[in-house]
């Protein structure tokens, strides 16, 4: 049966929508306010007479950490004569809780902000033009580039992730949608492989690679041992992606006929396709950072070479490592500029995955609607 | 609104011991003066109007969607929890507004205590502790023989004492659904409530849970006011004084059309909706 | 229940059984029949509840070998079956040839690669991790000390106290802390951090010297010159990569908690540290325990950062606060040039013994957190 409603009623209801006023609801009480305001006044006198008076230390931060003490003690002892023992511990656990929050987002902030403030006076474009060449580590610091080191890192990074990227998305695709005797000792091995150190992945390329099979230190060694470290963490995460794939969705085409090719390519990774990005682009971030098995294995230069099969390449992280330990300012001065240009580079990654994270399976790019548009589907 | 005096009550928020929660205290009296609720932009409910009175079972009928488990949740400030979630009217409690200050909220919950739809023990406690886990959370200290008389007598109200008195000590979970819910009104009633919300508190339950609990119902409703979302109408009619019947028609916030008691709302309705959905016509 | 339009006899008789006590499948597959390529339906339909699991897996080792596969999908599985036999291969190998090399250096080592504690396997000499392991271990355990309390708040914080807003934000720079290179760490650490932290190991050894951990030997005196390049200093740079690693997993495990239960001690009159304290941290002990172990792991083998700060020393002492210190990591990242192929051997075997205690630690980690009742679900 179907209802209908008094239309008298329905109307007085549209008009009260906006002079109904919702009720506000606090999160914190004003007691604790005014408790909280109190405490923080009287701890920073408190600290003040304490820290400047009465020990013979200064600084700002043991003022901080002095003042954050007696402001607990002080709020803590207030809610708790006013307000009761549950309160207390609430609002204790709520102070510390915000500052263990707060103190793990400081050091990012403080990390980021010095290796700007280090790196952004010396950085040129020359920096992404020109290598170490004709530069001495008396040279100012302005002279010459990394050119040498980011073509070295884009080339390792660029080959091992094609070897990676493919080969960790198939097997991914064959644990979660093939399935086969494989998968579980696969999974296992894959676990395993993903905890191995990175220097010690390093280590591997250059025993095996360069010492047993009689290669040179190359750009392409490096490739390999990022490679083996990115192997195993595309698939890991490539697989978690495929699994939150919806199992009704592959069951859904299958029973529309669907063969398991078209299943996968039409359906699944499609379905995926953002986290799949997502997960590759903050693999290669961390790739792209990697700095021990580089050591072991590129040979590190100071001039261009873009091969990465022949010859001793450099790479961005291995730059700053190097440079970094000199004694001359410069050099030191251009390992910082090295530093904040791979800073940039993860972060530009890091945002556009981000990006790319944020967007839904259901959000159909611009250039794909176009192209809907012209065969007249939408 | 009358006003009462609420230095008593004040009295039992302040103290932090169990002695404060007098077994023979009186129930207290709900209204709900004109609430509107939101999801976000989406009005659900409007010009609630409605007074639980004190001592009694009031049942919330209606079919699915149309407001009454987010009217009983602003009785005791659980829709605030929903993000998004905002409302207006005015909610008093004895004429204390539960909303506005007055009582800070967690008082207001302890108070107005609640039972969810489905049994939600905790998992990680025994049942003995399960009872006492509103004691702990809202500080009330008690000594140990307090402790053993509350278990007792808290289970025995909620029918459950003879059950498990043998297995206290084991996990809430361990016990089958009906019992779970069982220990989740005991646990409720441990705090000593003026009010007791309950969701649909049968419907995931088998017929003779279903009775026992039922009983439990009238038995508390001596001293602890009752307000009960149902869908089973035989229910409302076994276990409620007074019936608010609310109604949604689509894409409109619910409303209550009828209310009062049980017996005139099931028999001789004023509103044919009322009629037709007591008689099981819809919903 | 179960729907088959013209179905085999054998295959509803393998079917009926399984199906029988679980109406929760919806379970579609093109099947054929033992006489030839027809196409069957085998629909199992029931009210909507959550996928059960354990008899998808039973419906698919029974289907599977009868599904109809076109010349497309024999390509298909083949590409992907042999992409994961390189893999596996692949992984196969590093382990394998890590385990046979490490194996040259621990025969001529023996027993004494765990109870040397000098490494000069070159110059004939001893070589053992007696004294490395040690630091190693030291400089995880400081960093966890500073990660676990930091990353527990962090995750209650994101998932239970912070504004919605915020909780976005915060979540998106927890993810970059964990990209940031370690590398950049080491190089903050160095520049920055220490000379300021050095103050403060100068102050414990001052007023806390009595814990073994942190006295510093007095023939010295406590001049601030003593403190750098040591293993507190590394352990508190090296808490910075592992504290995105725990809140990551606790966040995660905390996200979790039943919101039944989360109302349930609402409802009693509880503060939101109540319910933390009943509901949430009980539900993501398994969490808790894992995230702080894979933390570990990922401690035990930061190279870089670690690299840049110690000072290189191959004696084992309980202070953590003077100068000198060591990590497995450490020690093949400055040893691997000047090594022969030998000495190599000798640090595959550390590198092994590394890679093995990350691999207890790891799987320690799993164990605990899928074993618990929050992890069934969670990913680590």
């Amino acid at each position: 049966m179907t209802m209908t409603l008094n239309t008298t009623l329905d109307d007085s209801g549209e008009d009260k929508i906006d002079t109904e006023e919702r009720i506000k609801i606090r999160d914190i009480e004003i007691v604790d306010v005014i408790v909280m305001t109190g405490s923080a006044i009287s701890a920073l006198a408190l600290s003040y007479f304490f820290f400047q008076i009465l020990l013979p230390v200064s600084g700002a931060l043991g003022f901080l950490v002095c003042w954050y003490v007696f402001f607990n003690i002080i709020s803590t002892v207030a809610i708790w004569e006013l307000r009761g023992a549950v309160k207390a511990k609430d609002h204790l656990a709520r102070t510390f809780i915000w500052t263990g929050g707060m103190i793990a987002v400081v050091p990012l902030i403080l990390v980021l902000g010095y290796v700007i403030s280090k790196g952004y006076h010396s950085l040129r474009p020359q920096f992404f033009t020109q290598d170490q060449k004709f530069v001495g580590a008396l040279s100012d610091a302005t002279e010459g580039g990394g050119a040498h080191a980011i073509i070295g890192t884009l080339e390792q990074v660029g080959i091992a992730s094609l070897i990676s990227v493919p080969l960790g998305i198939t097997t991914a695709v064959y644990l979660n949608e093939v399935k086969g005797r494989l998968t579980k000792p696969l999974r296992m091995i894959i676990d395993a492989m993903s905890a191995v150190p990175s220097i010690v992945a390093g280590l591997f390329i250059y025993a095996a690679w360069i010492l047993a099979l009689g290669n040179q230190q190359t750009g392409l060694a490096g490739s390999l041992a990022l490679a083996v470290l990115f192997l195993p963490t595309v698939t890991r995460t490539s697989e978690v992606v495929l699994r939150l794939v919806p199992g009704g969705l592959r069951e859904a085409s299958l029973a529309l006929g669907g063969t398991e090719w078209r299943t996968t390519s039409r359906v699944v990774l499609p379905t995926a396709k953002s986290g799949l990005v997502t997960a590759v682009i903050l693999g290669v971030a961390r790739v792209i950072g990697e700095t021990a098995p580089l050591i072991l294995t590129v040979g590190g230069a100071f001039v261009m070479n873009a091969n990465p099969l022949s010859g001793k390449q450099d790479a961005l992280p291995y730059f700053v490592f190097r440079l970094i330990r000199f004694p001359q300012e410069a050099q030191v001065q251009r390992a910082w500029t090295g530093a904040l240009v791979l800073v940039i580079l993860v972060l530009v990654l890091f945002v556009i995955a981000r990006a790319i994270g944020g967007r839904g399976p259901d959000n159909i790019s611009r250039l794909k609607k176009r192209r809907l548009k012209r065969k007249g589907l939408a | 609104m009358t006003s009462i005096d609420t230095t008593s009550s004040d009295r039992t928020t302040m103290s932090s011991d169990i002695s404060s929660l007098d077994p023979g205290h009186k129930a207290s009296g709900l209204t709900a003066s004109n609430v509107a609720c939101w999801f976000g932009t989406k009005k659900v409910l409007e010009g609630v109007n409605l007074d639980m009175a004190p001592g009694q079972v009031t049942a919330l009928i209606g079919p699915s969607g149309c407001g009454k488990s987010t009217f009983l949740r602003t009785l005791n400030r659980m829709h605030e929890l929903v993000p998004s979630a905002t409302l207006a009217g005015e909610i008093l409690i004895d004429g204390v507004d539960i909303y506005r200050g007055a009582i800070p909220v967690t008082d207001v919950r302890r108070r107005i205590g609640m039972v969810f739809q489905k049994p939600n023990p905790f998992p990680a406690m025994t049942v003995a502790e399960n009872v006492l886990a509103g004691l702990k959370l809202s500080g009330l200290k008690s000594t140990r023989s307090e402790r053993d008389d509350l278990i007792e007598s808290c289970l025995t109200k909620a029918g459950l004492w003879n059950e498990v008195k043998n297995r206290l000590g084991d996990p809430g979970r361990a016990l089958s659904g009906g019992q779970q819910q069982r220990l989740c009104i005991a646990r409720s009633l441990a705090v000593s409530p003026q009010v007791l919300l309950m969701d649909e508190p049968c419907s995931a339950l088998d017929p003779t849970s279903t009775r026992r609990i039922e009983q439990t119902i009238s038995e508390i409703s001596e001293t602890i006011t009752v307000v009960i979302v149902t869908h089973n109408m035989q229910q409302a009619q076994r276990v409620s004084h007074r019936c608010a019947f609310f109604l949604a028609a689509e894409n409109e916030p619910g409303r209550i059309i009828e209310e009062g008691p049980t017996k005139a709302i099931f028999s001789n309705p004023h509103d044919p909706r009322t009629n037709d959905y007591v008689n099981g016509r819809f919903g | 229940m179960l729907t088959l339009e013209g179905a085999e006899p054998f295959i509803y008789r393998t079917h009926g059984a399984l199906v029988a006590n679980s109406p929760s499948v919806h379970y579609c597959a093109n099947l054929m029949s033992a006489r030839g390529p027809r196409k069957y339906v085998v629909s199992v339909v029931g009210q909507s509840a959550p996928s059960d699991l354990a008899h998808r897996s039973v419906l698919d080792e029974v289907v599977h070998p009868v599904v109809r596969r076109s010349g497309v999908d024999r390509i298909f599985r083949s590409v992907a079956t042999s992409s994961a036999v390189i893999t596996f291969i692949l992984m196969g190998l590093i382990g394998g040839f890590l385990l046979v090399k490490g194996y040259d250096a621990l025969k001529v080592a023996g027993w004494g690669f765990l109870t040397d504690s000098e490494w000069a396997p070159d110059q004939g000499g001893k070589f053992g991790i007696a004294a490395i392991l040690p630091f190693t271990i030291q400089i995880a355990v400081v960093a966890l000390f500073i990660a676990v309390p930091v990353a527990l708040s962090t995750a209650l914080f994101i998932t239970e106290y912070a504004p919605r807003k915020m909780r976005r934000l915060l979540t998106a720079m927890i993810d970059l802390l964990a990209a940031v290179p370690s590398l950049i760490y080491g190089l903050w650490g160095l520049f920055f951090l220490q000379p300021r932290l050095i103050t403060l190991s100068k102050w414990m050894a001052d007023h806390l010297g009595w814990i073994p951990f942190f006295h510093v030997d007095d023939q010295y005196g406590t001049s601030l010159g003593i403190f750098p390049s040591s293993t507190f200093v590394s352990g508190v740079i090296v808490s910075l990569m592992v504290i995105p690693i725990c809140t990551a997993v606790m966040r995660e495990v905390f996200s979790q908690a039943p919101p039944g239960e989360r109302e349930g001690a609402m409802a009693l009159g509880g503060t939101r540290w109540g319910v933390v304290r009943d509901v949430v941290l009980p539900f993501g002990r398994g969490g808790i325990i894992g995230g702080s172990m894979l933390g570990l792991g990922r401690a035990l083998g930061e190279t870089i950062a670690v690299t840049l700060i110690i000072s290189p020393a191959f004696t084992a002492k309980w202070s953590i606060l003077d100068q000198g210190s060591n990590s497995i990591a450490a020690l093949i990242a400055l040893k691997f040039s000047e090594s022969s192929t030998f000495g190599i051997s000798a640090l595959m075997a550390a590198g092994l013994a590394l890679f093995i205690i990350t691999l207890l630690v790891n799987a320690a980690a799993s164990t605990v957190v899928s074993n618990s009742r929050s992890g069934s679900s969670t990913e680590i």
